[in-house]
């Protein structure tokens, strides 16, 4: 049993508590979600259960936290292991071991188990998660929900009792963070351990039943309670946490949530005739706008086909495409399927063997990687991983800067207007690593804008957001579109790609197996299995309320958000 | 994808199946063996077993192409320092003059000289395959057993294993903070620019890199605490095998490598062998 009373932390490097007045009991055996936008504090209370606080990070603890009786003064990082697993966030970076088994053994290692034992042990705990074929390769060659498998294996061999998953959905694609939440669920009731999932992704986390949901907002506990209550009041909406779709699918048709329709899963929803019937008039109220006039080409892809020099086998293989003048596109798929290649091969960072990309009729093979991005621009999914500089204006005049053509005044206007539309202008004296990591992601995005490009390619923009930062991000992006910037988007977020984009280019083992509007890319099953896509709720609200015709479904309620969030 | 400069290359040989301990401990008899001897005799045996080796462990030469040629290229710089220095080294140690023409000023070429510079590009040959076969077929997770078995602490051994196995990774990293920074028109290759700038560039590209591997480091050495690493005064390892009689044997032969070169000490009266005399 895990108990707060009365807890606060402050970090040593903050002036204010990051946590204040936690009072919280996780039961054995209990199912928990911890919810809230980012920087509310629920990493800390992470941190707090499985004693990385204060093993790596220090600061002070008021109140008091006993993990099964036990005071967690008493208690470090190293006994609590024993009680508590954590699965981190990225899989991939915390893969200590090079092959599967190793991975799985490292926590006995430590516990300087004998050899023969360990093996044994090794293999149970790979039999219970289904990894037990791929004992011997190495973890970072396995897709991303074997990658889960192998991580929660890690912890389990331990025996341990309480689960904590911190952000297990981050990364992955929608079916295999579909298959994470299912595995989740068959582990916990095979065993019954405790479980505790910190995530801001609520719909997906509630694919399958959770005892509880802990909400949190500025470092404190703002409501505790089960799904079904959670979702009939306004509590996510005003933390700012997305609700499931098919919430507010109910909500604009004017449906009162309420406990007796069930609203906690969508296969459980049990809709009046009366609530039927105002989806349906809402379904045939939403207006359709006229379809706006087809643009001009602005690229066009032509049997591109790509390997690397070592490897005999293509990672693209003849795909081709054509992307209009103003559109914002996004590009889904599985990972490894070739979505973020093609990218790269599109500006020039790799080069193709077969093929031609052809920008408003010229050929882009004859231009440097440097003349291509004057084009094209890319924005890595990392901002990180692009900064040089340590001040905003230097870092977004840089590329300009070392075309040496305009003027220092020039380029001083041109960054100035960047800025401005970034809304960054009022920190452009700030240095880079004052900026939080959104505002960084804005710091790249207008040093790629400066350049004037037509075209800007963002690989997962939102990935790691919070609701409100992604809206943020998402709504600056659509309005550089309306500005005429063409915007390509490499995502693994179906709400993403219905709510801002208008077609979708669906990527799956090196091949481009599907080019459509993006209702219809999620109401084509064979295309959704292939691709490792999910279908969203409001698929099967639709069949609830004997709607046939699923993506008009989907295309009037994207239409109705796009209204009422103007 | 490029491969590493100097990392490991998982294939199947009787030197991969062979225990890390055991490629260590050869290592070190081989090369100490190597390195007290100037005998051209048992460098040119301890060259073709070298060679052998290679051979076995089935790593081909262009797997391992830019560590050769980077020590090479070294070699042969040593070479010419060693001439330019001391261009009498040769006849000082065996003792005899046979010079065989006059270069200019105050070099001139002696058989002495060239023979032991012989010797010492021998050295060069059979040590720098040695540890080319032991890091590209010994695993990192093993060569840190191995480490940790010949004394050194684990978590000292440890930290050289991850270090070695994310020398990929950062590489990687660095390609696509490279190309994405080149699209900004920062140039690396370019001769238009002077060196200064050059490593201007270069060094202002090290600044994520360094960012986003400090961000590595904190995740994984917060799951690395958190499944108990540091815990306990030893650790065992899930990948240590065995002796077999294949390790045995190969232990038994460096050692007889090292006791040669001993005993040629004794024969020779020095490190050195004169065909001089």
């Amino acid at each position: 049993m895990i108990e707060f009373r009365n807890f606060g932390f402050k970090y040593d490097a903050q002036s204010e508590p990051t946590l204040h007045d936690i009072n919280l009991t996780i039961g054995n055996g209990e199912k928990v979600l911890i919810c809230g936008p980012s920087g509310c504090g629920k990493s800390t209370l992470a941190h707090c259960i499985n004693g990385l606080i204060p093993a790596s990070r220090h600061g002070t603890v008021t109140g008091e936290l006993t993990v099964d009786g036990k005071s967690y003064k008493d208690l470090d990082i190293f006994k609590l292991s024993k009680t508590v697993g954590t699965v981190l966030q990225d899989s991939d970076a915390q893969f200590i071991g090079l092959t599967v088994g190793e991975d799985i053994a490292f926590a006995l290692e430590n516990d300087t188990m004998d050899v023969e034992e360990m093996r044994k042990k090794v293999r149970e705990t790979a039999e219970i998660v289904g990894v037990t074929s791929h004992l011997n390769h190495a973890p970072h060659e396995l897709s991303g929900g074997l990658k889960q498998r192998v991580s929660l294996a890690g912890v389990m061999v331990d025996n341990v009792s309480v689960l904590l998953f911190d952000e297990p959905l981050a990364n992955l694609d929608p079916a295999a963070g579909k298959a994470t939440i299912e595995l989740i669920d068959s582990i916990q009731k095979e065993t019954g351990c405790t479980v505790i999932i910190i995530e801001h992704r609520l719909e997906d986390v509630l694919h399958r039943h959770v005892d509880r949901i802990v909400l949190m907002n500025d470092g404190r506990i703002v409501s505790d309670t089960n799904t079904a209550d959670l979702l009939c009041s306004d509590r996510l909406r005003e933390v700012g946490i997305r609700e499931p779709l098919y919430i507010t699918a109910l909500k604009y048709a004017g449906v009162r949530i309420r406990p007796e329709i069930h609203p906690e899963h969508i296969d459980l929803l049990d809709l009046p005739k009366e609530d039927i019937e105002k989806v349906r008039s809402w379904y045939n109220a939403v207006k359709i706008p006229r379809p706006e006039q087809e643009q001009p080409a602005v690229l066009d892809v032509v049997n591109l086909s790509m390997h690397y020099d070592d490897w005999r086998n293509n990672v693209l293989n003849d795909v081709s495409l054509c992307i209009n003048r103003g559109e914002m596109l996004a590009i889904v798929g599985k990972n490894g399927a070739g979505k973020s290649t093609f990218a790269k091969v599109l500006c020039g960072f790799e080069k193709h063997q077969k093929g031609t990309v052809y920008m408003e009729g010229t050929d882009l093979d004859i231009l440097s990687i440097k003349e291509r991005a004057q084009h094209i621009g890319y924005v890595m999914q990392n901002p990180n991983q692009m900064i040089v500089k340590t001040m905003i204006r230097e870092e977004v005049g840089l590329g300009l800067e070392l075309q040496g053509k305009l003027s220092k005044e020039e380029i001083g206007r041109r960054v100035d207007k960047a800025l401005k539309i970034c809304g960054l202008y009022q920190f452009r004296s700030w240095p880079i690593s004052a900026l939080s990591y959104g505002q960084k992601k804005r710091v790249t995005i207008a040093s790629i804008l400066c350049m004037d490009p037509k075209i800007i390619i963002l690989d997962e923009p939102t990935a790691g957001q919070d609701f409100r930062h992604y809206t943020e991000i998402m709504e600056f992006l659509e309005e550089l579109n309306k500005q005429g910037i063409t915007i390509i988007l490499i995502t693994h977020d179906m709400h993403l790609m219905i709510e801002y984009c208008t077609r979708a280019v669906v990527f799956s083992d090196t091949r481009m197996i599907g080019d459509e509007s993006c209702e219809d890319v999620l109401s084509d099953d064979k295309l959704v299995k292939e691709a490792s896509l999910k279908k969203t709720s409001l698929s099967t609200l639709a069949s609830i309320c004997s709607i046939e015709d699923e993506s008009q479904f989907i295309k009037h309620f994207i239409i109705a958000d796009r209204q009422v969030r103007k | 994808m490029s491969r590493g400069l100097f990392n490991y290359i998982d294939r199947h040989s009787p030197i991969h199946r062979l225990t890390g301990a055991t490629k260590l401990l050869c290592l070190l008899l081989l090369t100490f063996s190597a390195m007290v001897t100037f005998d051209t005799r048992l460098l040119g045996v301890l060259t073709i077993i070298s060679i052998v080796v290679m051979r076995i462990s089935k790593i081909r030469f262009k797997d391992v192409k830019s560590v050769f040629w980077f020590s090479f290229v070294f070699m042969v710089f040593n070479n010419l320092m060693i001439f330019l220095f001391s261009p009498e080294q040769g006849t000082e140690i065996y003792g005899t003059r046979t010079e065989i023409c006059h270069l200019f000023w105050i070099y001139n070429l002696t058989y002495e000289q060239l023979f032991y510079q012989l010797n010492v590009i021998l050295k060069y040959f059979c040590t720098i395959p040695f540890v080319i076969i032991f890091v590209s077929t010994t695993n990192p997770s093993e060569f840190a057993s191995s480490l940790n078995r010949i004394g050194i602490s684990y978590k000292v051994a440890y930290s050289v294993a991850l270090a070695m196995r994310y020398i990929p990774d950062i590489q990687r990293e660095y390609r696509d903070i490279s190309v994405s920074q080149q699209a900004r028109g920062l140039e690396m290759s370019s001769r238009k620019q002077s060196l200064f700038k050059r490593l201007k560039n270069a060094a202002s590209m090290l600044f994520p890199l360094i960012i986003s591997s400090i961000d590595r480091i904190e995740v994984i050495a917060n799951a690395m605490e958190l499944r108990g690493f540091g815990k306990n005064k030893k650790r065992t390892w899930y990948t240590s095998r065995l002796f077999r009689s294949s390790d045995i044997l190969c232990i038994v032969l460096s050692i007889l490598m090292l006791g040669a070169s001993f005993a040629l000490q004794y024969v020779n009266g020095g490190r050195y062998f004169n065909p001089f005399v």
